[in-house]
């Protein structure tokens, strides 16, 4: 369960979250909608320990422990996952590499056995298959020359191998055409369970067709301001923001 | 002891990182007095019990020197050297000639254990597949302590020995190739070199033979304010091949010390020499006080139609370092190839690079320079890639990429592309790039710590040259790099 407790964030003296207050639980797939600059990706960026935001107050517990002071790759060892809007390149990194690396790590500081590279592969190979991800792009360095759609996807399976409690999708739509868009969200509902958060951060509706959300929460100048089901989602797609941003609305 | 043990905990508490090759082994040695005249000179010659050709040879190069300035043009600072305050002989005292391991002193075998470098025959030859086992010369300050397995490399006909030996048992080998490729006159360095030079190794391998293990030697700096000149000289006969290659460490110290080092390598027709380095002397604390100075001449000949010769080396350590390895391209469709990894970190300086001089016909040279620069260091690419009027045919491809770690390094590139000939092609690629905020918290994100994340960008970075060393040694490189990037993340 992951409870965000009266947040406020500023960049450059500026504030961006302002006394943000969330909760999801265990099992819950989330979404967060709303206009650009309200903060939304701030909210993905801090969550998951980004160094170039100055946290002003306020809290935030992974099933009870705080976050905040932890380096991002601990964070990610208690469980976090963040899927990147724009997903980077490490030239020279083979994707293989890349993943027996970063699993390994997590499993290295929660105490657990390395994975022994025949173990890996055999999840890889069972993860890689649902995603439609062929063999031959886990040889090539992670994401250099993939498509928006393949990078996308290659997050995905990531989050497939290092089983987060906690995952954050920031804008994962974005770039994809409506097949990527059917095989990401395949891949984020098979992930689905009752030990696993979701937080769902989009502009568009679209992709709430397919990873159909159990609850929607508006976000407007740096906090929540209205909190639905799915269907608010659908009221959302027809009248737009203004109703919950005032004359603030799509800037 | 006490006053050492006190030395060694002061400088460690300064390092930038965990320089592990930093303890100073209590040895007693045997030492010329301090500065350097004809006497020192004659005085090494001596020690070393030298034929006549060659103290001629050395005094030469001594009064050449003389006349000589100290070069000034690379992109290094430092204060001047006082060449009258350093020893230039200094040999552990009980190194008296050629050993077999049973006969060497237990406390420098103990040195090179701790260092982890492998000497036991009979340890290598249990279990360990022939191809794999290392034949490996050991240099203690500036001499030669032991050499293995030289019996088996007889057999084959392979010459592997010090360079003092060479001179005793293989005069005319030595005569006639000595100073072929870096003559005395050759530069202020490398002329000091030709007069004081302390030993080295020297291999031979005969004509149509594939020497049936790697070669390596190992120089270990151990006594303070001796100056350290190793010559080393390979000649590789018509149709062979050898692998070779040389690791050096040093102890930590508050004052720097010199390292002017010759490796002259020739190739005669259809034969191959691969010389690999991987270079972890004592890189000066964060303040860049003490270190090596790194000044090394290598150079190699292509002399037979159809040879080759492949630099690739992996540098880390050093305070100041000053190299080129290069190719003179002599034989027709002869080929040179350098691979580089440089890193420097805290307040290290680098330059080096290579030089590919295309002399005969159809002849081709490869270049993939890697630097890495993080702390507050100075990383500086300089290469020399030229075809002369008659050499036809002749190909380059350059790639020289930097990495810049952090904000207060600097990367530099120093090109040169000389061509006298119309039909010439010479490619060059060069990128610098800096391990962004966004890769490194994208890694992080995923589990990895900032130092793993940055090993991990830095091994990919440099992944093309890794895979040109011997396997073994790619691994021990890999470590290297990831220790000598410690202390540049955060």
């Amino acid at each position: 369960m992951l409870e965000v407790k009266n947040l406020t964030v500023s960049v450059a003296g500026r504030t961006i979250l302002d006394d943000f207050n969330l909760t999801v639980e265990d099992g819950e797939v989330a979404a967060i909608m709303g206009p650009n600059g309200t903060g939304k990706s701030t909210l993905s960026y801090v969550i998951a320990g980004r160094k170039d935001y100055t946290v002003e107050s306020g809290s935030i517990l992974l099933d009870g422990v705080e976050l905040l002071g932890l380096e991002p790759d601990v964070r990610a060892a208690r469980g976090i996952f963040l899927a990147f809007q724009y997903p980077l390149e490490i030239p020279g990194v083979a994707t293989m590499t890349f993943l027996k690396a970063a699993l390994n790590a997590q499993r290295k500081q929660r105490g657990e056995s390395e994975l022994t590279t025949p173990e890996l592969m055999k999840r890889v190979k069972v993860a890689a298959e649902k995603l439609e991800i062929k063999p031959d792009m886990l040889k090539r360095a992670l994401n250099v020359g993939f498509s928006g759609g393949e990078k996308k996807r290659m997050d995905i399976l990531q989050m497939a191998l290092l089983e987060p409690t906690f995952a954050i999708l920031d804008e994962t739509d974005s770039g994809l055409d409506i097949d990527a868009l059917r095989i990401v969200a395949g891949g984020v509902n098979a992930l689905r369970s009752p030990k696993r958060g979701f937080l769902i951060i989009t502009h568009y509706q679209r992709l709430l067709d397919y990873i159909v959300p159990d609850t929607v929460h508006v976000m407007a100048q740096g906090r929540i301001v209205k909190t639905g089901g799915a269907d608010l989602a659908l009221e959302l797609e027809k009248s737009g923001y203004r109703d919950y941003v005032g004359e603030q609305a799509a800037v | 002891m006490a006053a050492v043990q006190e030395t060694v905990d002061r400088v460690k508490s300064v390092d930038v990182s965990e320089y592990k090759y930093g303890f100073f082994s209590d040895i007693e040695s045997d030492k010329a007095p301090k500065g350097l005249n004809e006497d020192i000179v004659r005085f090494i010659s001596s020690k070393k019990n030298e034929p006549d050709w060659l103290t001629q040879w050395r005094l030469g190069a001594y009064r050449r020197w003389l006349t000589m300035r100290e070069p000034e043009w690379a992109r290094v600072e430092y204060p001047k050297i006082d060449y009258q305050d350093l020893y230039y002989y200094s040999a552990p005292k009980t190194a008296a000639g050629p050993k077999s391991l049973d006969e060497v002193d237990p406390e420098l075998l103990k040195v090179y254990a701790k260092l982890g470098i492998p000497l036991g025959e009979q340890e290598i030859l249990a279990g360990v597949a022939p191809e794999r086992r290392v034949a490996v010369d050991a240099v203690f300050d500036s001499v030669s302590v032991v050499t293995t397995f030289k019996e088996e490399l007889g057999k084959a006909g392979v010459i592997f020995c010090p360079i003092s030996e060479a001179v005793q048992t293989h005069p005319e080998l030595v005569q006639k190739y000595l100073g072929s490729v870096v003559p005395t006159t050759d530069n202020y360095y490398a002329t000091l070199n030709s007069a004081v030079y302390s030993d080295g190794s020297f291999v031979y391998i005969p004509p149509g033979v594939r020497c049936p293990m790697e070669l390596s030697t190992y120089f270990r700096i151990n006594e303070q304010n001796t100056g350290q000149f190793e010559r080393t000289l390979i000649i590789a006969d018509k149709g062979s091949y050898v692998s070779y290659l040389e690791g050096c460490t040093a102890p930590k110290r508050d004052e720097n010390q010199l390292h002017a080092a010759v490796v002259e390598l020739i190739a005669l027709e259809d034969a191959e020499i691969k010389y690999s380095t991987v270079q972890n002397w004592y890189p000066g604390d964060s303040e860049g006080k003490g270190g090596i100075y790194n000044f090394v001449t290598k150079r190699g000949d292509c002399r037979g139609a159809r040879s080759k010769i492949s630099w690739t080396q992996v540098e880390t350590g050093s305070s100041i370092t000053w190299k080129y390895p290069s190719c003179i391209l002599r034989g027709d469709e002869s080929r040179g190839e350098f691979y580089s990894i440089a890193i420097s970190n805290g307040r290290q300086q680098v330059d080096s690079g290579t030089k590919m001089i295309h002399l005969g016909k159809n002849t081709t040279s490869r270049v993939i320079s890697k630097g890495i620069a993080a702390g507050r260091s100075q990383n500086t690419y300089r290469g020399l890639i030229s075809s002369h009027r008659k050499a036809t045919g002749a190909r380059n491809f350059t790639n020289c990429d930097s990495l810049l770690v952090g904000n207060s390094c600097g990367a530099h590139t120093v090109p040169y592309i000389e061509s006298h000939n119309p039909s010439t092609q010479f490619e060059h690629e060069a990128t610098t790039s800096k391990i962004s905020d966004d890769q490194l918290f994208y890694c992080m994100q995923r589990g990895l710590s900032a130092e793993e994340a940055t090993a991990l960008i830095v091994n990919g970075f440099v992944r093309d040259v890794l895979q040109q060393l011997p396997m073994e040694f790619a691994v021990e490189a890999q470590k290297l790099i990831a220790i000598s990037l410690e202390g540049s993340v955060g």
